[in-house]
């Protein structure tokens, strides 16, 4: 099968002509050892089926960046049959700067023209012929967006693959025009494949090509220094050189087939401008975006949509009284949001769907242990994870169409300087906030990351921002402090949770971009694309890639460990089925185990006989935090006190185990902080291993049960014994002298090898 | 001669060289920072970086830092 590869500027609408190429054929793929995508489509629309792998965006074909070198390549290695090389129209010069590069392979080459209709919209014209005559490959306008003109491109790009093609190069006149033809002869002789693509990058003393090929590298340097005269005397700088020369050839050559009705961009035209005006201005620019988030959040998560039930007093009293199971999905105590709708349909269906295969096996006579285990560890598991799948998805389409229209951009432009003081780029902002939502989706966001260790701090910091399962949690804990000692006021609590939680992400990051993962933030040169309607069909695609991630997951990594819970909570050690009675429960024994280990955070040995239940807890919840109120909720239920009825869900059950137990509020607090901080759950633990680099995940891990044990530990001792503050303070005021003492030591020994 | 950094907003100059040295360089090269260039300073960050520029008929944000390497006139 003949294989094309798509290649082009990022935000030139590649992905979207692979979608218009392939339809619905487009799967996902990791490359090893790297995390960023690379799409492999078949086109089934000519005579024969023709492979299309689409390439990260790149800007140039330089050894410095991921997508960069990947590219570059697979390019090299795999050698396509034909590059398609998508330019956008409306920004020409920097599009074409790719292609100078793209010409120098010996690889057959199209260009798509895309996004001319936009350049309609603003009055300007391009000369497609010109174009074409000038740059001495096809040219073939066309709108990825409506699919218009794709099969014309595919039918020249097969045409174009019938002849050989030998590589070309604009910088043939320029200076170092020489020392290319030089270089590429030397390597020619060597059998070299792609020789002037080779050349001129030994000539720019490109990294990678140096190393492979130091003889001519240093021939080549030595050419340059003999022959080659620059303006100034001294060393030319064959890497400005050579840049400068592909843009001037460009301005010089293809430049002028543009004509622009705008003779200048100071005059504040387009919509696309004046929307900038307002949502990037100098004072409003952040309350805005703050609103915009209040309100994906609003939309998402809300029982009382704009607060209808509050501001319309009657309107709040008719959606409280009960009316039904379908009157519930839509109103309790107001109008819910769109996402809490989709979650109640959800959960209702899943509910009827587990009461029908329940009763079915009880009616084809299977025993308890099988009823349970089909409940409780099959069901429970899968539809817990389900169930959160419509308010993921929610959330995820308003974040989609953000990043879509272009206003993502411009969120990290506008808090790139708060972020650059932890150490990352105002790109980690969108990750950490979608956080909130769920860490699953958020950590595949940080894929818009370039640098590796940065992205992997942000991974690490993502499950910090409290998400929608572990809100239950604080609430019931929170609850139960309330209802129990009658101190504090359950939504305060909460509230200071997950500030907490953003305290420690923000500590986190200024620590391991200290430590571990030492790097000054990344360079933040950065496009910024210009506003348009995000595409429905491309939207779409979107959500249904992620959701697939997630059902996935649900059916595989989450089922198999709710069956092995189940399986130890349901049995005694001589394989006896124990059912209600949890406490005979392997896992109630092995709770009471590991139970010294959490004697340092409140919860452990020092609480009374039934003290286990929190530990036992606090480890099921390693899996899912949905098991931790479940967990609770079997638990108190076999405690010999009584369970308080007619509270939220979960504070009765709480309340029974602080009396069972004897627990105080800061080992209380403590739990849940442990739960907040810990590893995440079986499917973000899952998330995180596939995002960042090999190797890397068993310290994530490790991170995550170091940061949430010292947390914890902090709060139980200081809110026990207040004095202890002073030590754990003056500990970490040593730390972080010890720290910069040294960071200082390693600079200064780096400075003396320079 | 000016550093980018150092512009004001609305003012416009033409790229005289890029400094520094590695990854960065060649990112801004790449982007189509090149000597003959020319810049035209949009906007600030509301928090007074980044920087936003036009360049060949688009628009580019980097920090301070990164356009303090650029010398301008």
């Amino acid at each position: 099968m003949l294989q094309f590869a798509l290649a082009g500027n990022p935000n030139s609408g590649k992905t979207t002509l692979f979608n218009a190429l392939t339809g619905s054929t487009a799967h996902v793929g990791n490359w090893p050892g790297v995390t960023v995508d690379k799409r492999v489509g078949v086109y089934k629309k000519g005579e024969t089926p023709v492979e299309i792998v689409d390439l990260p965006g790149i800007y140039s074909l330089s050894p410095y960046t991921p997508e960069e070198v990947i590219a570059r390549n697979f390019v090299l290695d795999e050698n396509p049959d034909c590059i398609i090389n998508i330019v956008d129209a409306t920004n020409l010069e920097r599009n074409l700067y790719l292609t100078t590069q793209l010409m120098e392979l010996d690889i057959p080459l199209v260009i798509a023209l895309n996004m001319t209709d936009v350049l309609d919209k603003n009055g300007d014209k391009i000369d497609v012929r010109a174009l074409e005559k000038r740059i001495g490959f096809p040219v073939v306008e066309i709108s990825a967006i409506r699919g218009e003109n794709v099969d014309t491109l595919m039918a020249r790009a097969l045409e174009a693959v019938k002849n050989k093609r030998v590589g070309t190069s604009v910088l043939k006149d320029s200076l170092l025009g020489s020392a290319i033809a030089n270089a590429e002869i030397a390597l020619r002789l060597k059998d070299v494949g792609a020789p002037l693509f080779h050349a001129v990058k030994l000539v720019e003393k490109d990294g990678i090509e140096v190393e492979n090929h130091p003889a001519e590298a240093r021939a080549v340097q030595a050419f340059i220094r003999e022959n080659v005269r620059g303006k100034a005397d001294g060393e030319i700088d064959t890497e400005a050189e050579i840049a400068d020369a592909r843009y001037k050839y460009i301005t010089a050559h293809f430049s002028s087939t543009l004509t622009r009705a705008r003779r200048n961009d100071t005059e504040v035209g387009s919509k696309s401008d004046r929307a900038d005006k307002v949502l990037t201005h100098k004072w409003a620019g952040i309350p805005i975006f703050l609103l915009i988030l209040f309100g994906i959040f609003h939309l998402t998560f809300s029982e009382n949509v704009l607060f209808l039930g509050s501001i319309i007093p009657s309107f709040g009293e008719w959606c409280a009284v009960e009316g039904g199971a379908m009157k519930t999905v839509f109103f309790a105590g107001g109008l819910n949001s769109p996402g809490v709708i989709l979650f109640n349909l959800m959960d209702w269906f899943t509910a009827t769907l587990g009461e029908w295969i329940i009763a079915g096996i009880e009616a084809l006579g299977a025993s308890p242990a099988i009823v349970s285990l089909v409940e409780n560890g099959i069901l429970r598991g899968v539809f817990g994870v389900l169930s959160f799948l419509p308010q993921i998805l929610v959330l995820f389409l308003f974040f989609s169409i953000l990043e879509d229209t272009g206003y993502m951009a411009r969120v990290a432009f506008m808090l790139d300087r708060i972020f650059r003081r932890f150490g990352v780029s105002g790109r980690a902002f969108m990750p950490m906030i979608m956080g909130f939502g769920c860490s699953v989706p958020a950590m595949i966001n940080t894929r818009t990351m370039a640098d590796e260790k940065e992205r992997e701090a942000t991974v690490r910091v993502i499950p910090f921002f409290s998400c929608g399962a572990k809100m239950p949690i604080l609430l019931a804990v929170a609850g139960g402090i309330a209802t129990w000692f009658g101190v504090g006021n359950a939504d305060v609590i909460t509230y200071s949770m997950y500030l907490l939680g953003m305290v420690v992400a923000l500590i986190s990051l200024l620590v391991m971009r200290n430590t571990t993962m030492r790097g000054e933030a990344s360079p933040f040169i950065m496009e910024l694309p210009a506003y348009h309607v995000p595409g429905f069909r491309n939207l779409m695609l979107h959500l249904w890639d992620k959701a697939k991630h997630f059902i996935q997951k649900a059916f595989t990594i989450i089922v198999a460990s709710s069956i092995v819970v189940w399986f130890l909570s349901s049995f005694g050690w001589s394989w006896n089925y124990v059912g209600e009675n949890m406490d005979n429960s392997i896992l109630a024994s092995l709770g009471k185990l590991v139970l010294p280990l959490f004697t340092p955070l409140g919860f452990g040995s020092q609480l009374s006989a039934d003290g286990w239940v929190f530990a036992v807890a606090a480890v099921t919840g390693l899996i899912a935090k949905e098991d931790v109120l479940a967990t609770f909720a079997v638990l108190a239920a076999c405690l010999n006190v009584s369970v308080q009825s007619g509270l939220d869900e979960g504070v009765g059950e709480v309340a029974a185990m602080i009396q069972a137990t004897g627990i105080g509020i800061p080992a209380l607090i403590s739990f849940i902080a442990f739960n907040m901080l810990t590893i995440p759950c079986f499917a973000a633990a899952a998330t995180a291993k596939g995002e960042i680099r090999k190797g890397k995940f068993k310290w994530t891990l490790l991170f995550w049960v170091f940061t949430s044990y010292l947390v914890s530990t902090v709060i139980y001792t200081v809110g026990e014994w207040w004095w202890t503050a002073f030590i754990w303070v003056a500990a970490a005021v040593c730390t972080g002298v010890a720290i910069a003492i040294h960071n200082k030591k390693a600079d200064a020994k780096k400075l003396l090898k320079k | 001669m000016k550093k980018l950094s150092q512009l004001g907003i609305g003012e416009r100059a033409t790229v005289v060289a890029v400094n520094g040295e590695g990854a960065i360089r060649r990112r801004l090269f790449d982007m189509g920072i090149t000597p003959g260039a020319e810049v035209y300073l949009r906007k600030k960050a509301p928090l007074g970086d980044p920087i936003e520029i036009a360049i060949r008929g688009y628009e580019l944000t980097l920090r301070k830092t990164e356009a303090a390497q650029v010398d301008v006139q």
